[in-house]
């Protein structure tokens, strides 16, 4: 998993609540058996004027000129701004690798699906629940400023504004420390392996139906 | 001890270790697989040079991509072949079971887990798919998970979480006449909101639940995701008893009794606190029609679609504009008055038996309305058509124009060829009305089957008692 510490990149703003992964990535694009690769479609639907298949040659699509991630400078963003419940509906992690191939590599909202926001973490891609008040007005500072760039420091646990403001926010130990390690954590649980097959031998007894 | 809700008593039986702040190793017994979610965790697995800890707890089965037409010919799109080849390769090479696209036994995973007691009161449950919260229905521990964590529990057998919060949401009292499990989770959703059961296991609770089928509990409980929940579930009763009775997975003999025992426990204690809890009273709900592009925003079929200029919340109102457009709908109009153009009974909400049969029930000596260009049953596994079948449901289906099709997932995600054109508006009975979900540019509006039903023989949304 890559490492998280600090980035410092363009905000583009999607300001619509419940995003579902549905929008970030389309179902046609999920019969791929590869982990990347799923950048050029990223939002397929909004993105571009004509419909999609996986296969095509995307840099020929016609984009569409209103969606906001075809715009510059946005289209180099490396930070999502969004609205409520953002990344509902299916567990597709796909939905984090497009965001991260596209450029992504931290999305702030007021809220996200519990399924997202776990896949996240997975992929070296920061969530960060922030206050709705909050996210408004960096809404409202990024329409009011082309280009608008937040530094997200997660050691610190800190955003800071060009201004020099400071938003502190919330992220769970373990998880950070993952991040900040780019550690797999397969690798971690695997340490624990005497602690499984000792609650096994136990369930084995209590309840052989399950084995 | 303390009082417990089900949820913890789920949760305390299959932690295996806990970290001090709170991190814990759950262990998960059954481990469901298609082929959309997983390539990318066995190739996880074979680059670390690692292989399944369990690999009996595995179950495989192709379903989002399977054809439902013509399957002796196999799938024509190439993408979607290799995939469906490629968990095939994975499965030999890791010695899981699958049940391939020719076994009787295939369909939606989330069909035959319980169907073949692969699912199990007491487990915890996970898939790669957000609506493995379905098998919560049999007082399980069941949620989606997403591919990285696919690997994780092939290669431990474990999940890393914290525990989720308490939520009750009991529905009480009688359902009225044409009301089925269906209607129940979308006025719940109505309710609570999409996010609603965010951070929470919900528990469904109440007269109206517990005088569900096992079929109509696994529609409320695939739909918890839907209203923000990762896992749903329900007590064990004397009907979850019968159902898991005497199916192929389920424990026999001896310890079919040490079992049956040990799950008349899993219920919710006396006095066992939860962190939120939700009522309704069944007697108001009626037969729900979802009218945007968030399963939230649904409501009776007698209503009219809500109007974005009384939404107090700026940032609500929009949205539901945008759904407006999207739909193609004005505000005020009579949900009776939405023409459709198509009609898809199926999906891992409302494919099993019932289903069908509650269909079968408003289809039988009726005809599909003029204006209806397909209207299509999509039976959730080769066992369910087999049985429909021997009921002649198929019978009642084909003589009123309805395309009687092979398992699968069909038009619920549209991944293979079943799928909307852009405009056209459909009738489902699946759980996403999401932009797009059934094809691009599509109209989904959610419904139970036998409102599905009664709108292919209208043309239109009609309250089933009123066709
Ligand atoms: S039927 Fe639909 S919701 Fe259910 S598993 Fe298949 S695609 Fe997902």
């Amino acid at each position: 998993m890559q490492k998280f510490t600090e980035i410092s990149g363009i905000v583009a703003p999607m300001d619509r609540p419940n995003v579902d992964t549905d929008a970030i990535i389309p179902k046609q694009y999920l019969k791929s058996i590869q982990r990347s690769g799923f950048g050029p479609t990223a939002f397929d639907d909004w993105r571009y004027l004509e419909p999609g298949e996986p296969g095509m040659d995307h840099s020929l699509r016609k984009l569409n000129p209103d969606f906001i991630l075809n715009q510059a400078p946005y289209n180099q963003a490396s930070i999502l701004l969004a609205r409520e419940n953002f990344g509902c509906g299916s567990s597709r992690e796909h939905a984090v690798w497009a965001l991260d191939d596209f450029g992504f590599r931290a999305v702030i909202a007021p809220s996200f699906a519990d399924i997202f926001f776990n896949n996240s973490f997975k992929s070296g891609m920061l969530p960060i629940v922030l206050d709705a008040a909050i996210v408004d007005q960096l809404f409202k500072e990024v329409a009011a400023d082309t280009g608008y760039q937040l530094t997200i420091n997660l050691e610190a646990q800190k955003i800071t504004k060009p201004s020099g403001e400071v938003i502190e926010f919330d992220v769970d130990a373990f998880r950070k420390y993952c991040l900040l390690n780019g550690l797999d954590d397969i690798g971690l649980t695997l340490k624990h392996a005497d602690d499984i097959r000792a609650y096994e031998k136990t369930r084995k007894q209590q309840a052989p139906w399950l084995f | 001890m303390a009082a417990r809700t089900l949820y913890d008593k789920l949760w305390d039986a299959h932690v295996v270790r806990t970290e001090d702040d709170g991190t814990a190793l759950i262990y998960i017994d059954r481990h469901l697989i298609h082929e959309v979610t997983s390539p990318q965790a066995f190739e996880g697995l074979r680059m670390a040079n690692r292989s399944p800890w369990r690999a009996d707890s595995l179950l495989a089965v192709p379903d989002h991509n399977v054809p439902t037409t013509a399957r002796a010919e196999g799938i024509t799109d190439p993408v979607a072949k290799l995939q469906v080849q490629t968990l095939e390769q994975n499965c030999k090479e890791f010695a899981i079971t699958e049940f391939k696209m020719d076994d009787i036994r295939q369909g939606i995973v989330h069909v035959i887990g319980p169907e073949q007691g692969a699912t199990l009161p007491g487990m915890t449950v996970v898939c790669g798919d957000s609506h493995t919260s379905t098998h919560g229905a049999f007082g399980a521990l069941a949620h989606g998970i997403g591919t990285s964590e696919v690997e994780h529990v092939m290669a431990t057998q474990c999940l890393i979480q914290k525990k989720m919060k308490n939520m009750l949401i009991a529905v009480d009292g009688k359902t009225p006449a044409g009301v089925t499990a269906k209607d129940i989770v979308l006025a719940i959703i109505g309710k609570i909101g999409t996010a609603g059961g965010t951070g929470y296991a919900i528990e469904f609770a109440g007269e109206a639940i517990a005088n569900l089928s096992m079929e109509g509990r696994m529609t409320v409980c695939n739909m918890a995701i839907e209203g923000g929940a990762r896992a749903g579930m329900v007590a064990v009763d004397q009907t979850t008893i019968d159902y898991v009775k005497g199916r192929p997975y389920a424990p026999s003999g001896e310890t079919w009794h040490k079992a049956e025992a040990a799950w008349r426990d899993l219920v919710s204690d006396q006095g066992a606190h939860f962190d939120s809890v939700v009522r309704l009273d069944a007697a108001d709900i009626k037969p729900q029609v979802t009218w945007g592009t968030s399963p939230e925003m649904e409501v009776a079929v007698d209503a009219n679609v809500p109007n974005p200029d009384t939404e107090s919340d700026e940032v609500k109102a929009n949205g539901m504009r945008k759904a407006l457009a999207y739909m193609g709908l004005q505000a005020g109009m009579p949900i009776t008055e939405i023409q459709l153009d198509k009609v898809f009974i199926g999906s891992c909400t409302n494919s099993r038996i019932e289903d069908m049969r509650a269909a079968a029930e408003v289809a039988k000596g009726r005809k599909v309305a003029a204006n209806i260009k397909l209207a299509m049953v999509v039976p959730g596994s080769g066992l369910v058509k087999q049985q429909a079948e021997a009921e002649g449901l198929d019978v009642i289906f084909k003589a009123a124009g309805f395309e009687w099709r092979e398992p699968g997932c069909s038009m619920c995600l549209a991944m293979n060829a079943d799928r909307l054109q852009a405009g056209e508006r459909c009738a489902s009975t699946s759980n996403r009305n999401f932009e797009g979900r059934q094809g691009q540019g599509g109209r989904t509006h959610l419904v139970s089957p036998a409102m599905a039903a009664a709108a292919a023989i209208a043309g239109h949304f009609v309250d089933v008692n009123e066709l």
